[in-house]
């Protein structure tokens, strides 16, 4: 069968399940659609965890960006896993004792204060919406790319299969649509890389592979790339680029970012009991380590592979992936020396750095671009990072069938995050702004029926960003983090761990994380962008790595002023002794 | 009551900071600080700088959280012997 046909079985199939498990999982109270009637086992939660938190950036982009950043690149690998270890230790026993539905429900309550209720309310559905534009773009992509459909019905499609889950199934719906969201996810990244890992190694395990020898040869691949990355004109792939400073900075505000995530927290409210909270962060904690152990070893293939392909091919002759990618538009080549071959090496191909594609074709056959070669290189290549798990398997000629499961799996990934996404800002509205603010004298039927309307609301919102992307969306994820590290985390793990901590101090330390974090990333990134280089940050540190500097503030802050001002009441002593209870 | 409350949040403090501090010390220190100086020490074909950094440290980011739920279920038990059950 053609890879065409494939792709459309399993996308098909896999929605079909989806959409079956829905109706199944009916939510018919408040409890069912935010928590899932907390009757959720740790080992499904765990893996309904681990799809909500792999995003179609951990699963599309991430090997990727770290094919081209080498070492840089374990700042993902590091931060997006190790703020489990926070989770865990820190957070999610604790919110599992509260026992409430939401994370500002928390904050509102152990700071006595709608204000903070309110704070939490707005940084929630800051850090949600940025995170959900990213996940349409990636539906919108795989739909282009693989089914041939139009971007923007592609995201419609998702939209629809998003709307029946989330909004009919609520958290029970999303929980059991995403553990067989996992499954597809995990078996679609794993299958790839396993071929490819025997392919250039010899060894099924790409975990290990990565660290082997090439076959028919007693290099290690690892010292082929370096060497590869070194005559190319990059930096070594196993050397660092950054300063130490930065690295640390953005690993840290990534790991306490992660653990500050609405989305990943309200997870934990799910479960029975205090003891499955920590279990379930453990399993969920493995399901993700699976594809993130092996992200780094796709990542090492996909560069060497990418180069070896087109290094030095004739245009004329190079492989139909790369004139595929090159008609979605995320693949460029300029001849610059004029010898109708392809020329890969360091530097920006292009003046103006992205491909800007007339309506003209060139003698080989590649799409003229308006843009003017940079001439401070040789490098003819312009390459979206975005691409390099999709293409993999077409680089490195593995059969139809599997592309065809990394397009589902690709779906899999953006979709199951995005419901998760959509869960955490209609509770908030329906539950925190409306019901517990607003509203106080609605009846649970009405709440649900809020919650369903302020869901089905925010797909539209979601839906609209995927299909007219702002053109921030890659600039906005260093917020998300940012602000969930400096701003949710904090009033956390304060409001848990410090009995002396009152409403003055948490709301101060929340506006001055938030104001601090936003000011210096807006600053950066979007009105002096000609000055973002580590000369003119703070420390050396990085717009993406500020949330950690935003977060030590907000504690000085909170202590600071909470020292100065009155203790906060007796029951709120004695709910903190109670939370710490198993 | 209260005390056997005192001495169990105690030996939980203890617990979780000891356990943070190799989660500090795999990823910030092996992966990131002495990141350079442990990549002269070669297993395979893994620099061990690299390797912690790409790899290792998130192998024992998951050996940490399921030693904490042992000691962690272990302790409830001591101090709460009948498991206390919520909602």
């Amino acid at each position: 069968m053609e890879t065409q046909t494939l792709t459309y079985l399993f996308v098909g199939a896999s929605f079909a399940l989806y959409i079956g498990i829905a109706f199944w999982s009916r939510a018919k109270s408040t409890n069912d659609f935010y928590v899932a009637g907390k009757g959720v086992n740790p080992i499904a939660n765990g893996m309904a965890t681990a799809a909500d938190w792999m995003s179609a950036a951990s699963f599309i982009s991430m090997a990727g960006l770290i094919a081209f950043l080498g070492k840089d690149g374990s700042v993902y690998l590091m931060g997006w896993t190790g703020g489990y270890v926070l989770l865990a230790l820190l957070l999610a026993p604790y919110l599992r004792k509260f026992g409430q539905y939401t994370v500002p429900d928390f904050i509102g309550t152990r700071y006595y204060s709608n204000t903070a209720r309110l704070v939490a309310v707005i940084c929630l559905i800051f850090v949600s919406f940025t995170y959900i534009a990213g996940q349409m773009r990636g539906v919108g992509i795989v739909f282009s790319r693989f089914l041939e459909v139009d971007i923007d019905l592609g995201v419609i499609i998702g939209m629809i299969i998003v709307f029946f889950y989330a909004v009919m199934g609520g958290m029970k719906g999303i929980t059991y649509t995403q553990v067989a969201q996992y499954c597809v996810m995990i078996f679609a990244y794993l299958v790839p890389a396993i071929f490819i890992s025997i392919l250039i190694t010899g060894n099924p395990v790409p975990q290990l592979g990565f660290g082997d020898t090439l076959v028919g040869s007693s290099t290690f691949l690892l010292d082929k790339l370096d060497q590869v990355t070194t005559d190319l004109g990059f930096g070594a792939y196993t050397e660092n680029t950054k300063t130490n400073i930065d690295i640390f900075c953005i690993t840290a505000a990534l790991m306490f970012g992660t653990a500050g995530l609405p989305h990943v927290i309200v997870r934990f409210f799910t479960v029975p009991k205090v003891s499955d909270a920590r279990k379930s962060a453990g399993y969920a904690l493995i399901f993700i380590a699976l594809l993130y152990t092996t992200a780094p070893a796709v990542a090492a293939f996909a560069r060497i592979n990418f180069v070896d392909s087109i290094q030095n091919v004739e245009y004329s002759a190079a492989p139909d992936w790369f004139k595929n990618w090159e008609n979605i538009g995320l693949i460029a080549w300029q001849d610059k020396n004029n010898d109708q071959s392809i020329q890969y090496s360091s530097g920006n191909a292009l003046e103006g750095v992205r491909p800007d594609y007339s309506d003209r074709r060139g003698t080989n056959g590649e799409r003229i671009l308006n843009n003017r070669p940079n001439d401070n290189n040789a490098n003819e290549i312009y390459i979206d990072r975005d691409i390099m798990v999709l293409a993999n398997p077409e680089i490195a000629k593995l059969p139809g069938w599997v592309i065809a499961l990394v397009a589902a799996g690709g779906l899999a990934a953006a979709l199951s995050t995005a419901a998760g996404l959509l869960l955490v800002i209609s509770s908030s509205v329906s539950h925190d702004l409306l019901k517990k603010t607003f509203m106080p004298r609605i009846n649970e039927k009405q709440e649900l029926l809020f919650a369903r309307i302020a869901s089905a609301v925010a797909i539209v919102i979601a839906g609209l960003f995927g299909i007219y992307p702002p053109a921030f969306v890659a600039q906005v994820v260093a917020f998300a983090f940012g602000l969930a590290a400096s701003t949710i985390f904090p009033a956390l793990l304060m409001g848990i761990f410090s009995k002396r901590l009152n409403k003055e101090g948490a709301i101060t330390g929340m506006i001055f994380g938030l104001i601090f974090t936003s000011s210096y990333i807006i600053y950066f990134k979007f009105i002096n962008t000609s000055l973002n280089f580590s000369e003119n940050w703070l420390l050396g540190i990085s717009p993406e790595g500020i949330g950690f500097v935003g977060m030590l503030i907000n504690f000085a802050i909170a202590f600071s002023v909470s020292s100065i001002t009155s203790n906060p009441p007796r029951e709120i002593n004695e709910m903190v002794e109670n939370i710490r209870k198993p | 009551m209260h005390k056997k409350n005192t001495t169990y949040w105690k030996s939980n403090l203890k617990i979780v900071i000891s356990l943070l501090t190799v989660w500090f010390l795999v990823s910030f220190g092996f992966g990131i600080i002495w990141s350079d100086a442990l990549d002269n020490i070669q297993i395979g074909g893994f620099k061990l700088g690299f390797w912690f950094a790409q790899q290792g440290s998130i192998f024992v980011f998951v050996i940490i959280i399921f030693i904490y739920v042992f000691l962690l279920n272990r302790l409830d038990k001591k101090h709460f012997s009948k498991s206390s059950e919520d909602d």
